[in-house]
Order: structure tokens, then C-alpha cells, then sequence
């Protein structure tokens, strides 16, 4: 058992108690469901450098370890200035007392260590301050120097499972459209970056518009839609290799709006003949493409179920954007959204639990989720102009694009909690929109 | 004129037109060449002269505008349609293409989908008043290119359009 502080706030029931009760009682976890009210206290040191080499590596992971967990809005990270003592040594006993008297309830302690060949070693343990022992056992993580920032989110993802019994999300990136220029002449390319904004790679030049990449599900390839031939048309990019190749080109068309499969052999994306939307699924190994829907109406933004057997679109047929779930062989779709307004872009949480969306109502856009049979509907945002969800791999944290409004109008990230808590920016250098998040890295 | 002088002629005036304009895609009525201020004589691809891709852009209109969430043409887009379609059909060396754009209130891949269903909508009239199919193409932008950069009706009004851009011969 460890940090009980959190649960006990928590749960309704024990609120009214004293805090210093609870703590010898309650769990020690963090229950994200239950609404979290005062983030979990805890204390980083910088990690121990076992060679010089290691120094700034040491200081560095600690830190982005650090920024990690508060970015959750679970933790609250105690400044180092309040320290009692010092970590020096990573196998010699730690003194609790010392944590335990301003309060850390989590003590995260690490030790890096730097080969001349670039390989770098990181190993750290999770203490429970006040229960007096370590939450689980210590780790080890053995990569590259260069890569050191994995190496922090790695130890990040090992507390935020063990603290919250949650999946692990910190170890991923994304893939977005990254914007310069004015609204009027705005000059878009792909572009990949770690979960938290750093590492940025460029994919595309921005010689002709690039939309909504979607990451594959093993995280090596992309999927977007792009004008290279002067009209929109679904690419396939490999990320390692940057090579692309364009995977509908049938002359009079427009495909868009591509989406992978959980196993990443299929493809579902909209195309438009004659000015009608309508979905289709290929395979990526060859044979033609399988129509979906075959409707008057506007029919896109497929998105499939985490076992593929089911998709979820937008659709007009009803006369308003709304959200519908269909066989992913096609069939009878049956329509989920019910609510006032209109609903479009849904995708499916990697959980399988929930379907997140953009919904426009009373001249305001909303990023929201519901429940696959479209009930316990809630709304977790609210401005001009936010669209296009994406799931963090553990299906708890939501990416989206928000516009600013006007002739100065740009785009950014955020992210948002399920809960509708924890609203942020996403740093990026410039503008940026239509994140898609990757798998955890392996 | 041969085919070739056309089109040379073509492309040097849409340079000039993508030069001066301000509005990159399609333009506005803002373009001024100045090459027949004075004589009164008609120039050769300039403004003045009815078979120059800059009429047909400024005096025949090269536009339509719709209403929020609609494709439908008006009785005023119709009759610019008109226009359009009896210009096409006395120049028979254009091709066109025909830009289906949203105004930026919608989610980016349903106004691709209601830009093309515009788009389309402008191909089926001006087919259906005697220019061939396969001298037209189209394609939507959704809200990628607003010509009208506020976040008012009087700016979304602009951008919710289907431009009918002229090019150079040779149907594919």
C-alpha cells in the first residue's frame, strides 16, 4: 500500500475525515475516476551520476520525470530548496524521516550512468514515504544517450502504473500538421514529435497541403492526406524511411480522412465521386477497395473498434452531422449521438469503453466522450474552435486542435483528462493541428 | 490564335493575375493589369478582351457563393452559371477546374466533403447548360484556403464558395 493521500480526498465519504487518519487506513492510490482534488506531493532529486559522463543526463531525467508526472495534473512536485538531504548514493538507505517531514509522499530516486560508446544506464526506485517502504521493485532501463529522454519517461510511465494502477501513456508521439504563415497563406507539413512536445521531425516539406495523419498501430507508419497531385488524395509514410506512396488515385475522386486498422492490414477512409462522400476499406496488401456506406448523404471520419470488428462514422443522413456504428464489413449502421447539436469526428478509445468527438452546439465547438451506445454523454471542452480527438494509448488523456478566432487565428494542441480536469497547451514551436497519438514505444 | 499562343498567352496572364492578386485562389475583383488604360483598343488577354481567362474572372464572374451548410444554387449563382457555361462553350480551348470551399465553422473532414458536394453542384449546372463533363474537374478544399480571413458571417458568407478556375486546354 502506498499513497493514500489521494484516494482519501477522493472518495466523498471521506472527506470530511482528517487527512493524517486516512493515511494510515486507505489504499495507496491515485483513482483517476474519482476525481482527484489535491495532486500527490513528491519529491525528485536529481537522479546520481556514477560518472561524470552521467551529470547532466542525471539532473536532466530527473527533471523531465518531474514534468512528466505534474503534467498529469495528479502530482505536485516539492522544490528541491525544501530538501532535507540529499540522494548521493542510489543503494544506501534513504532517510524517510527526512522525506516524510515536508511531506513528500512519493520519493522517486534514480542513478544514470554514460558509456563512452553513447549507452546510457538508468535505474530507479519508488519509495512510499509514509507507509516506510518502496512501491515495488527497483528498475533498469538500458538505451542510448541520445535517446535519454525515452529513458525518463520510461521511469515516468513505471510510477504514474504503479501510483494509479493506470496503463502507461508517457513513452509516445505524435504525429501532427505543423502550421506557419498567416491564415491566409498558411503553409502546413507533417511533422513527429515526443508526447510532450520535444524531439520534432519533420516528414513533409510544405510545398502542398497535408492533413489529419493518423499514426499506425505499431507506430511505424502514417497515414495522412495530402494535395501533392493537386487534389486530396490518402498517402502511406514510413516514418523511419520518410518514403511515401499514394494509396487512392483514382482519376475524378477525392479520398481523405484515412484511418488504420487495430492490426494495421486495412485501411477505412471516405471517398468522393460526383460530389458524394461514401466510406471504403482496402487492404494494404493489395485487392480493391470494399465500399462501406452507399448513401446521398455526407459519410466520414471512420474510425475502427479496438477489436476491428466495428466502425464509427459521421454521417448527414439525418439531415445534421451525427455519429453512427456500422459492421466493419458495412451493413446497417445504427446511430449512437442523440443530443442537440452536431457531432462529427468520433474515434474509438484504444479501452474500447468510450468514443470521444467533436460536437458543434449554439456556435461553440467541444471536444467530448460517450459511451459506444451513445449514452453518459460529456462534454470536457469548450471554446471557438476545438476539434479532432485523439487517445493517449491508455485511453485517460485526450489530444485535440483548438483555433483561435479571427483574422490572427491559429492553431494549437491541447490536451484534456477524460474527466474534463487538467485542460493544457501542448508546446509546439508554431502553430500546430491534427495530433494523432502513437502506441507506447517498445 | 492557335492553341499554342493561347495557352503560352494563358499562362503568362494567370502569372500576372497570381502576382497581383491578393486573393491567391481564383481572386477577386481587385485585379487591375492597367495594359489598356488609354487607348480604348482591345488588348489581347487583358480584362477587356471577352476571351481572356481576366474577363471571364471579373465581367463573367468566376464564383458562387452559398448558404451555411449548403450546396444548393441560388437564383443568383445560377445565373452566373449561365454566364460561365456560355463563356466555356465560345472558348472552347479551357478547361476548368471547379474549388469547393467552407467557411471555417465546421470539422475539417465534413467541409471537405460539403466543399466537394458545391463543387459538384457547379460541374452538374454548367453540364447541364451544354459545356462537356470532361472539360471540368474538381476538387475541394474545405476550409484549407478562406479568401476571408474574419470569424463573422460577412467573411464566412465570401468563403462559402465554388470558384471555376480556367486552364490551359488538353482535357486528361
Amino acid at each position: 500500500m502506498i499513497l493514500r493521500y489521494l484516494t482519501l480526498l477522493a472518495a466523498l465519504w471521506i472527506m470530511a475525515m482528517p487527512a493524517t487518519v486516512q493515511a494510515q487506513n486507505g489504499p495507496l492510490r491515485i483513482t483517476i475516476d474519482e476525481g482527484v482534488i489535491e495532486p500527490l506531493p513528491f519529491a525528485s532529486p536529481d537522479f546520481v551520476a556514477e560518472n561524470t559522463a552521467a551529470t547532466q543526463l542525471a539532473a536532466d531525467i530527473a527533471r523531465v520525470v518531474a514534468a512528466d508526472l505534474t503534467g498529469t495534473g495528479l502530482f505536485r512536485e516539492i522544490p528541491k530548496d525544501a530538501f532535507i538531504s540529499q540522494i548521493t548514493s542510489f543503494s544506501s538507505p534513504v532517510q524517510l524521516a527526512d522525506w516524510r517531514a515536508i511531506n513528500a509522499q512519493a520519493l522517486i530516486t534514480g542513478a544514470v550512468s554514460a558509456g563512452s560508446d553513447g549507452r546510457l544506464t538508468v535505474k530507479f526506485r519508488l519509495y512510499d514515504v509514509f507507509a516506510g517502504q518502496e512501491l515495488g521493485s527497483g528498475l533498469q532501463f538500458d538505451g542510448t544517450q541520445a535517446g535519454w529522454r525515452r529513458m525518463a519517461h520510461k521511469v515516468a510511465d513505471a510510477v504514474y502504473s504503479r501510483i494509479t494502477g493506470e496503463a502507461p501513456y508517457f513513452d509516445s508521439r505524435v504525429v501532427f500538421v505543423a502550421e506557419t504563415g498567416p491564415k491566409g497563406d498558411r503553409k502546413k507539413r507533417l511533422a513527429v514529435m515526443d508526447y510532450d512536445g520535444a524531439n520534432v521531425q519533420y516528414l513533409t516539406d510544405s510545398s502542398s497541403i497535408v492533413l489529419a495523419p493518423r499514426f499506425s498501430p505499431s507506430g511505424d507508419r502514417i497515414l495522412y492526406t495530402g494535395y501533392e497531385t493537386g487534389f486530396p488524395k490518402i498517402y502511406l509514410l514510413d516514418v523511419a524511411s520518410v518514403g511515401r506512396q499514394v494509396l487512392e488515385n483514382q482519376p475524378g475522386t477525392m479520398s481523405f480522412s484515412p484511418r488504420f486498422s487495430p492490426d494495421g492490414q486495412t485501411v477505412v477512409y471516405s471517398l468522393t465521386q460526383g460530389g458524394n462522400t461514401d466510406i471504403y476499406r482496402m487492404s494494404l496488401s493489395g485487392g480493391a477497395p470494399q465500399r462501406l456506406t452507399s448513401a446521398p448523404s455526407i459519410e466520414t471520419a471512420p474510425s475502427f473498434s479496438p477489436d476491428g470488428t466495428q466502425v464509427v462514422f459521421e454521417s448527414d443522413r439525418s439531415g445534421t452531422q451525427q455519429l453512427y456504428i456500422m459492421s466493419a464489413n458495412g451493413g446497417e449502421p445504427r446511430r449512437i449521438s442523440f443530443g442537440p447539436g452536431r457531432y462529427g469526428t468520433p474515434v474509438w478509445s484504444p479501452r474500447g469503453d468510450l468514443i470521444a468527438f467533436t460536437k458543434q452546439s449554439k456556435g461553440r465547438f467541444h471536444i467530448g466522450v460517450m459511451r459506444t451506445d451513445g449514452s453518459e454523454e460529456r462534454l470536457l471542452t469548450a471554446s471557438f474552435l476545438d476539434e479532432g480527438p485523439t487517445w493517449a494509448p491508455n485511453g485517460r488523456v485526450i489530444m485535440f486542435t483548438r483555433e483561435t478566432q479571427g483574422a490572427g487565428g491559429e492553431s494549437s494542441l491541447y490536451s484534456v483528462d477524460i474527466t474534463g480536469r487538467n485542460l493544457k497547451r501542448v508546446r509546439t514551436e508554431g502553430g500546430a493541428s491534427d495530433p494523432s497519438w502513437s502506441p507506447l514505444q517498445n | 490564335m492557335t492553341y499554342l499562343t493561347r495557352a503560352v498567352m494563358l499562362t503568362s496572364v494567370l502569372a500576372l493575375a497570381a502576382c497581383t492578386n491578393p486573393g491567391r485562389f481564383g481572386g477577386g475583383n481587385e485585379v487591375n493589369l492597367g495594359a489598356n488604360s488609354g487607348s480604348g483598343a482591345i488588348v489581347p488577354g487583358s480584362a477587356n478582351d471577352p476571351a481572356s481567362p481576366l474577363y471571364f474572372q471579373q465581367s463573367v464572374g468566376d464564383r458562387v457563393l452559398f448558404a451555411v451548410d449548403q450546396s444548393t444554387l441560388t437564383p443568383e449563382a445560377q445565373a452566373v452559371l449561365d454566364g460561365q457555361a456560355a463563356w466555356l462553350m465560345q472558348n472552347a480551348d479551357y478547361t476548368a477546374v471547379i474549388e469547393g470551399h467552407a467557411d471555417e465553422q465546421g470539422t475539417r473532414e465534413y467541409n471537405l466533403a460539403l466543399g466537394a458536394r458545391r463543387a459538384n453542384a457547379v460541374q452538374e449546372y454548367l453540364v447541364s447548360r451544354g459545356v462537356a463533363g470532361s472539360r471540368l474537374r474538381v476538387v475541394s478544399y474545405g476550409k484549407e484556403r478562406p479568401i476571408e480571413l474574419c470569424s463573422d458571417e460577412a467573411c464566412y458568407a465570401k468563403n462559402r464558395r465554388a470558384v471555376t478556375v480556367l486552364a490551359a486546354g488538353l482535357t486528361s
